[in-house]
């Protein structure tokens, strides 16, 4: 190696930095649910995959893209509740490991039924985003993933305020912090819960239609959860911030690893260095970075 | 935390007059006396053989998830493990016979098992499954990564050396049956013998409750790690099974993601906590897509193609975890006790 260059190393850091985000989109969608009603949905990846699928298959109708928009939005929201109805309810109350094998069995539900509605082809998917890399001060940053951040920036905010001022964010708040005691106070937990799986269905779009737009529409689509999972461990289960912060750091580090230390070990290192870092972490703090301590009753 | 709410119920509830062995011996019995004569090739190749290694996959699973109460998701890394081990010490190892090579190859699971166990020492929950997945992606990895393992074959592909025990050439499919029946025979008794004594007791009573266990004295990071060690040292084994007895050519990218979630879907359906609920989980599993398919392109005909067929499978084997946790949530052991306590009352009466 010949000297450590600067620029290049800045180059890196952006591009993981960024897709970083990009893993931090997904990552939202398990936050979402964790945080209301306890149970890592696994199905977060398929419901992804869903999403994208029904999109680009309604634009290859000549559908516009508002329109299908709307409409993927509203079989999200139709899906959510379908899952409310069939597989939380009659599961209320049950340890939340058997919650999470049922999240998982619906993973493949929903990736099968996506597949076998709208055939098994790979679609590409175009946002009329031009992926032009552009120069800052000598690093060459590509124009769709400040893009993708963007959207990030502004998914989460949509969020924070619909978490904090609207009547139905407050009454997810409550929801998270005791369901007993919401539930006492007549708050609607069906209810509730139907609409956090629609919100999460929104951003299963969202990241659906950003990283469809980078790897194509495809099964391989719903794989992206293997990617959101550390950066959920590093990050915490149940916290909007740390998904975010998780998602950059994972990023980063990934990408700076493949290049410096790749080398080394042979390559390929992607599918596993997330998940030994965010060990790494944990083995220092047991909740993640920006997770709550479980405070724990004998 | 309690992870599981199934009730500490004795192993085996035999029919009034019975004693507790006699409906295992007779199940063995019919296995090794009368299936040999009565099954054809197909029958071997395609459902005993794969039915056998898997149950001894779900029954290393079930000791770690169902009676110790931590989730894994990386069963099929340690089942790689095991069959790569096997493959190499039978490969550099001159003249060690058939079983040294088996129990090394469960030893190193067992350890690989270990390394990838310290984190439960400080997770819970979801944090440890999701850190499981580690192992899952790091061997897989290492073993196409590394040619050494495979002994410089492309992609990682083995081989299966030609079985011999003790002199005799193991081949064909009955023969393979019958050596994957005993091993499995012999490791499903020792399983048995582990949950029932003090160690067992202590698996269940770390997943119950952690905190308790270690006020009554229970030792709890040993009886973890313990459960890691012997969960994978089995699976390792089943491993070996899998592709020394069953399929005689592996690659890493067998082992996948997957085959993990089929081992532990193996345990839900079958019932967590129980020995003999990974046999009818892993032949449910087995039997499940053959019957699926034969009845698509008997139903449908030629609509019914391959790709169709596979997301179906998907579809319908994912709505069967979702009901079985809702229906049946202590799963088909739990259904199989009902329905014979059901019958003897019925011969009772009649």
């Amino acid at each position: 190696m010949d000297g450590f260059d600067g620029l290049f190393f800045l180059e890196v850091l952006a591009g993981g930095l960024l897709s970083g985000v990009m893993y931090a989109l997904v990552a939202i969608g398990f936050v979402l649910i964790y945080k209301t009603s306890g149970v890592l949905n696994f199905a977060q990846g398929a419901m992804l995959l869903f999403a994208a699928l029904t999109f680009v298959s309604l634009t290859e109708r000549g559908l516009s893209f508002p329109l299908a928009f709307a409409i993927t939005f509203s079989i999200m929201v139709a899906l959510g509740i379908a899952i409310e109805r069939t597989v939380l309810r009659p599961l209320t109350n049950r340890p939340p490991i058997t919650l999470f094998m049922a999240t998982l069995g619906l993973s493949y539900v929903i990736e099968g039924a996506a597949q076998l509605i709208w055939g098994t082809q790979v679609h590409g998917l175009d946002l009329g985003i031009e992926d032009v890399p552009f120069d800052v001060g000598g690093v060459f940053i590509s124009q769709f993933d400040l893009f993708a951040a963007a959207v990030a920036a502004t998914l989460v905010a949509v969020l924070s305020v619909f978490f904090r001022y609207t009547r139905i964010g407050l009454g997810f708040r409550a929801v998270a912090d005791d369901p007993f005691a919401a539930l006492a106070v007549g708050l609607r937990l069906p209810f509730i819960w139907a609409t956090v799986w629609a919100a999460a269905g929104l951003v299963a779009l969202v990241a659906g239609l950003l990283w469809g737009a980078r790897v194509g529409v495809q099964f391989s689509l719903s794989l992206v959860v293997l990617k959101a999972l550390p950066v959920l461990v590093l990050g915490g289960f149940d916290s909007i911030p740390g998904a975010i912060v998780g998602g950059l750091l994972i990023g980063a580090a990934e990408k700076l690893a493949e290049v410096y230390l790749g080398d080394y070990v042979g390559g390929g290192i992607e599918s596993w260095f997330a998940y030994v870092l965010a060990l790494v972490v944990l083995l220092v703090r047991p909740s993640g970075l920006f997770g709550q301590k479980r405070v724990e009753r004998v | 935390m309690t992870a599981f709410a199934t009730d500490l119920v004795p192993e085996i509830r035999p029919a009034r007059g019975l004693p507790g062995w006699a409906l295992p011996v007779a199940t063995l019995a019919v296995a090794y006396l009368a299936v040999p004569l009565l099954a054809t090739n197909y029958l071997f190749e395609a459902i005993l053989l794969p039915f056998l290694a898997l149950s001894l996959a779900g029954v290393g699973l079930n000791i770690l998830t169902g009676y110790a109460g931590q989730v894994s998701l990386g069963s099929a890394a340690f089942m790689a493990v095991g069959a790569y081990a096997a493959y190499n010490v039978h490969l550099r190892v001159e003249g060690l016979p058939l079983i040294g090579s088996i129990v090394a190859a469960g030893l190193s699971a067992a350890a690989i098992g270990l390394a990838f166990g310290l984190p439960s020492l400080r997770l819970k929950g979801f944090y440890l499954a999701v850190s499981t997945l580690a192992a899952q992606f790091f061997v897989q990895w290492a073993l196409t990564k590394f040619s050494w393992f495979s002994n410089d074959s492309a992609s990682g592909v083995i081989d299966a050396p030609p079985l011999q025990i003790a002199g005799f050439a193991v081949d064909g499919p009955v023969g393979r049956y019958l050596f994957a029946l005993t091993v499995v025979a012999v490791l499903t008794f020792l399983s048995h013998r582990l949950v029932i004594s003090q160690t067992g007791r202590n698996f269940i009573a770390v997943r119950d409750n952690e905190t308790a266990a270690r006020i009554i004295g229970v030792p709890v990071l040993k009886t973890k790690l313990l459960a890691f060690a012997v969960s994978s040292f089995i699976i390792g084994i089943a491993g070996v099974l899998w592709a020394f007895a069953y399929l005689r050519t592996v690659e890493p990218a067998g082992f996948n993601l997957d085959r993990s979630f089929q081992i532990l879907f193996i345990v839900i359906i079958g019932g967590l906590a129980t020995i003999r609920g990974a046999f009818f989980g892993a032949a449910l599993i087995v039997v499940f897509p053959l019957v699926l398919s034969r009845f698509g392109s008997l139903v449908l005909g030629d609509v019914f193609d391959s790709g169709v067929l596979d997301m179906s499978q998907r579809i319908v084997l994912g709505a069967l975890i979702i009901l079985f946790l809702v229906l049946e949530p202590d799963g088909l052991a739990a259904l199989s006790d009902r329905l014979r306590r059901r019958i003897a009352t019925g011969l009772r009466r009649g």
